[in-house]
C-alpha cells in the first residue's frame, strides 16, 4: 500500500523551529513530527511512503534514507515547483500512486491523533466507493468547515464551511484514503481538495466519512503543539503508561528520553516530554513543557507552556511561561523572565520580555 | 559644644512611603540593614565635641521610636531625645519653637539634617569648611551637583565661585537656576534663630491683616528653604559646602533600595563587620550583603548585589534575592526570586514563586544624576517601578509578582503585574 503525506512548505508557523529542521523532522514527544505517522501507516501495511514536498531540504532527504532503510519501506519525495494546494500534490505523484488498483492513503502533515489507518481501510473497503475522509469532533464548529454526513453509513451529504447555525460538529482531520479512480478528477494546477474536489465527490455519492476515536490536534502552531503534546501524553498513559517517567520529583504525564539527566529537587510534570540528552540541574520546576533535544535547564527555573529548542541553554532562575519558544542554540542568561517569547536561533538573551513579542 | 537636630517630620508625611510606613515610621525603615535615622545619628556621634541629638517631628510618642532612642543612646553613647512638635511647623518652625532646648548649654553650633536623606553625612567637613572661610557667625548649607534637568526637583544654589557664598537661593524653580543643590543637611549657630524670628515676627503681622482663615495657617509654620534661605543669600552669612560624596533622598520606597546599596558600599570603610562574606556552609554572597545575625539562611541560596536580610528572616534553598529588603520575620520558600522589591514584615513567598520590580536607579552614565522622585502613575498607566509587598502578604507557590504594590495582610491566589493590590 501507498500513502502521500502533505508536507508542504516551510512550515512558517512552527517558527522559530522550522529555521533550524524542517518541520517534518521536529520532535513530537521525542519523535519527528512524520514518524508517528509513518510508523503509523508502516503498521497498517503502507509499504511506499510519498512525501509532498515544495522545498528541498537535504536534511530531509538524507533522514529518509535512514528511516526507509530502518522501517524497510520505500520513501519518495514527490517536489512541487510552483505551490499546488492539497489537491495539485496527488496529480503529481499520479504515477507512483497509480501504479496498481489499491487504495491509497492522503494526510496533512501537522495532524497528530491514536491514527486509525487499518480501521479507515476497512471502513472504506466496506462501503466500496472511491473516498473516506476521517472527521473528528470540535467544540465549535463555527470556527471551521464542518462535514454532514448520514451517522449509520457515514454517506457524506455536503460542507459547510464556518457554520453559522448549527449543521454538524464533525470536521476534517486531514487524513483521507481514496481509490486510484479517483486521481482523474484532479489536474496538475492548484487546486483545492476540500473546496474543489471533496464536494463534487460527495455530490456523486462517492465520499464517505469515518469518526475518529480519541484525541485529534492540527500541531502546526506552537501553541496547539503543546496542546497536542498533553493530549498524547495522556493517550500514552491509557496504552503504554510504562513508557511515562513515574516517581518522586514527576507529577502526572512526563515523558523523558532515557539519556536525560534530572537534577535533585526538581518538580516535573505534568505534561512535560523532555528530549535526548537533556540536562535539567537541581530544583528545576517545568510543567506543560517541550525540552528538546541536548537542551540545559539551570537550577531553579521555572518554566510552563514553552518549547525549549534544542541545544538552548536556560539559566539560572529564570522564568518562562505563556508559549515561550526558543529556537535551536539559544541562551536565556541567568534570571530573566520571558513571558511569550519567540526567539530565533542562535540568540543570546540578555534582559526580560516581559510581554509575548518576538526577539529576532 | 556641638548639638544635632533631625527632623523626622510626621505620620502625614512620607506617604509616598506607603505601604511601608503603615507599620513603622519612616525614619525607622531599615536602610542597609539599620534604620534610617541611625545612619544620621551614628555620624553626628562621631564628630568631636557632639553633646546632644535632638529629633524633632510630630509623631505620637510610640515604642518603637523609643526603643529606638534607647538602644541608640546606649549604642552611640550620647543624649538623644525627642522633641514632639504640636503640629506641623514645617523645617523652620519646628527647630524655632525647641530653640531654647537647642541653645540650652549654649551650643556654638548646631547641625540640622533632614531625616529623608542618605548621605556620607560630613559633618566634621562642613565645620572645617565653616572655620577656613572666615566668616564666624556664618550658616553652611551642604551641596553637591545635578544635572541640569533633575536640578529643578530641589532647592538651588547659586554660589561665588570663589568665596563659596550663597547669592541666591531657590527651591524646585521651573527654569534652570543653578545645578548645585541643596542636600537637606545644615550647619547653623544661634544666631539663626534671629532670621527665623524675623520671619515669625513678620507671619504675624500679615495674619493679623488678613481674614482669619481655617486656622491652618499659623505664623510659626515656616520653612528654612523658601522663607530663611531666599532672604539670606546675597547677605553674606549663607555658604554652601559641595560634597563629592554619595547623597540621595529618600522620598519614595524605591529610593530605600538605592539607598540601601550607597550605605553597604559604604560599609567597606565604615563596618566592614556588617557586610556578608562566602563562608564554608552558608550561602552564596554576591557583592555587598547585609544579613542579620538571626536569619536563616539556607546554603544553597544566592543573595546580593545589594540585599538587607533582616530579623528573624527564613530563606529556603535555592532562593535567590538581589537589589531587594527583606524585612524581618519573612520567608522566602525554597526556589523563589526576589529581584529589585522590598518583601514587607512577617511575609511569605511560596516555592519558585518569582517577586520582580523594575529598578528606578539614577541613569549610572550621568555621574550627577539622582534618583527620580518617582510619581507613581504617568499618563494613567502605573509607572513600573520595585515591587513592595506590605507586612504580613503571602504569595502563592510559583506565581509572579511584577511591578506591583501590594497592600498590607494581603492572600494572593495568582500572579500579578503592573497592579496596586488593595
Amino acid at each position: 500500500m501507498k500513502a502521500l503525506i502533505l508536507v508542504g512548505g516551510y512550515g512558517t508557523r512552527l517558527r522559530p523551529l522550522t529555521l533550524s529542521v524542517p518541520k517534518p523532522l521536529v520532535e513530537f514527544c521525542n519523535k519527528p513530527i512524520l514518524m508517528h505517522q509513518v510508523e503509523a501507516l508502516v503498521k497498517a501495511g503502507v509499504t511506499h511512503v510519498i512525501l509532498a514536498v515544495s522545498y528541498m531540504s537535504e536534511l530531509l532527504e538524507r533522514e529518509m534514507r535512514v528511516q526507509e532503510e530502518r522501517l524497510g519501506i520505500r520513501i519518495s519525495l514527490s517536489h512541487e515547483k510552483e505551490p499546488l494546494g492539497t489537491a495539485g500534490p496527488l496529480a503529481l505523484a499520479r504515477e507512483l500512486l497509480n501504479v496498481d488498483n489499491e487504495p491509497f492513503f492522503v494526510l496533512n502533515s501537522d495532524v497528530i491523533c491514536d491514527f486509525p489507518f487499518k480501521d479507515l481501510l476497512q471502513f472504506h473497503h466496506n462501503h466500496g466507493k472511491e473516498g473516506t475522509i476521517v472527521v473528528t469532533r470540535v467544540e465549535e464548529p463555527s470556527k471551521y468547515g464542518v462535514v454532514v454526513f448520514e451517522t449509520d453509513s457515514g454517506r457524506i451529504h455536503r460542507f459547510v464551511e464556518k457554520p453559522q447555525v448549527f449543521v454538524s460538529n464533525k470536521i476534517n482531520a486531514g487524513m483521507y484514503i481514496f481509490n486510484p479512480s479517483m486521481l482523474s478528477r484532479i489536474q496538475l494546477r492548484p487546486t483545492s481538495i476540500e473546496k474543489e474536489i471533496f464536494p463534487v465527490m460527495a455530490q456523486e455519492g462517492h465520499l464517505y466519512a469515518m469518526e475518529l476515536q480519541g484525541f485529534w490536534m492540527d500541531i502546526g502552531q506552537p501553541k496547539d503543539f503543546l496542546t497536542g503534546m498533553c493530549m498524547y501524553l495522556q493517550s500514552v498513559r491509557q496504552h503504554a503508561p510504562e513508557r511515562l517517567r513515574t516517581g518522586p520529583g514527576f507529577l502526572g504525564n512526563v515523558l523523558v528520553d532515557p539519556t536525560a539527566q534530572i537534577g535533585e529537587n526538581c518538580t516535573i510534570g505534568p505534561n512535560v516530554t523532555i528530549g535526548a540528552g537533556v540536562v535539567v540541574e537541581d530544583g528545576v520546576r517545568i510543567k506543560r513543557c517541550t525540552v528538546l533535544k541536548g537542551a540545559r535547564v539551570r537550577s531553579h527555573s521555572w518554566l510552563e507552556s514553552c518549547i525549549v529548542g534544542w541545544s538552548s541553554s536556560v539559566g539560572q532562575w529564570v522564568r518562562m511561561e505563556n508559549v515561550t519558544v526558543l529556537g535551536e542554540d539559544v541562551i536565556v542568561n541567568d534570571e530573566l523572565y520571558l513571558n511569550g517569547a519567540n526567539v530565533l536561533p542562535h540568540k543570546s538573551i540578555n534582559e526580560s520580555v516581559p510581554e509575548p513579542r518576538i526577539i529576532m | 559644644m556641638l548639638k544635632a537636630v533631625i527632623l523626622i517630620g510626621g505620620p502625614q508625611k512620607g506617604t509616598r512611603f506607603r505601604p511601608l510606613s503603615f507599620e513603622v515610621p519612616k525614619p525607622l525603615f531599615p536602610v542597609a540593614g539599620v534604620p534610617m535615622l541611625q545612619h544620621h545619628i551614628e555620624a553626628c556621634a562621631k564628630v568631636p565635641n557632639m553633646k546632644e541629638i535632638l529629633l524633632i517631628g510630630f509623631y505620637q510618642p510610640n515604642e518603637e521610636l523609643t526603643r529606638f532612642l534607647l538602644n541608640a543612646q546606649q549604642e552611640f553613647k550620647i543624649s538623644i531625645r525627642y522633641l514632639q512638635e504640636y503640629a506641623a511647623l514645617g523645617t523652620g518652625g519646628g527647630i524655632y519653637h525647641f530653640r531654647d532646648q537647642i541653645v540650652s548649654g549654649s551650643p556654638e553650633a548646631f547641625f540640622v539634617l533632614n531625616a529623608d536623606v542618605c548621605s556620607a553625612f560630613p559633618l566634621t567637613e562642613m565645620l572645617s569648611f565653616q572655620k577656613e572661610h572666615g566668616e564666624p557667625n556664618s550658616f553652611v548649607i551642604l551641596g553637591t551637583t545635578s544635572n541640569r534637568k533633575q536640578s529643578m526637583n530641589y532647592g538651588c544654589i547659586v554660589e561665588n565661585e570663589e568665596t563659596n557664598e550663597v547669592l541666591h537661593y531657590v527651591e524646585k524653580p521651573s527654569t534652570f537656576v543653578s545645578d548645585i543643590i541643596n542636600c537637606g543637611i545644615y550647619l547653623f549657630n544661634p544666631d539663626i534663630f534671629q532670621h527665623i524670628g524675623a520671619i515669625f515676627q513678620k507671619n504675624q503681622q500679615d495674619m493679623l491683616l488678613e481674614e482669619p482663615t481655617n486656622g491652618w495657617h499659623r505664623a510659626e509654620a515656616i520653612r528654612l528653604e523658601q522663607d530663611i534661605f531666599t532672604a539670606l543669600a546675597g547677605q553674606g552669612k549663607l555658604f554652601v559646602y559641595k560634597t563629592l560624596g554619595f547623597w540621595s533622598q529618600i522620598k519614595s520606597a524605591g529610593s530605600a533600595i538605592y539607598a540601601s546599596r550607597l550605605y553597604l558600599n559604604q560599609y567597606h570603610i565604615s563596618h566592614p563587620e556588617r557586610l556578608a562574606s562566602n563562608e564554608e556552609g552558608g550561602p552564596k554572597i554576591s557583592g555587598n550583603v547585609y544579613v542579620h545575625p538571626t536569619a536563616q539562611i539556607d546554603p544553597t541560596a544566592t543573595l546580593g548585589p545589594n540585599v538587607s536580610i533582616g530579623t528573624g528572616v527564613t530563606i529556603g534553598a535555592g532562593v535567590r534575592v538581589r537589589e531587594s529588603i527583606i524585612l524581618h520575620g519573612a520567608t522566602l520558600q525554597d526556589h523563589c526570586c526576589v529581584l529589585n522589591s522590598i518583601v514587607g514584615w512577617d511575609s511569605t513567598i511560596g516555592k519558585w514563586a518569582r517577586v520582580e520590580g523594575t529598578p528606578s536607579d539614577p541613569n549610572p552614565n550621568d555621574p550627577y544624576a539622582k534618583i527620580d522622585s518617582e510619581t507613581l502613575f504617568r499618563e494613567g498607566k502605573l509607572t513600573p517601578s520595585i515591587t513592595i509587598l506590605g507586612c504580613n502578604v503571602t504569595i502563592p507557590s510559583e506565581v509572579i509578582i511584577l511591578n506591583s504594590i501590594v497592600l498590607p495582610h494581603k492572600d494572593l491566589n495568582r500572579s500579578f503585574k503592573n497592579q496596586i493590590i488593595l
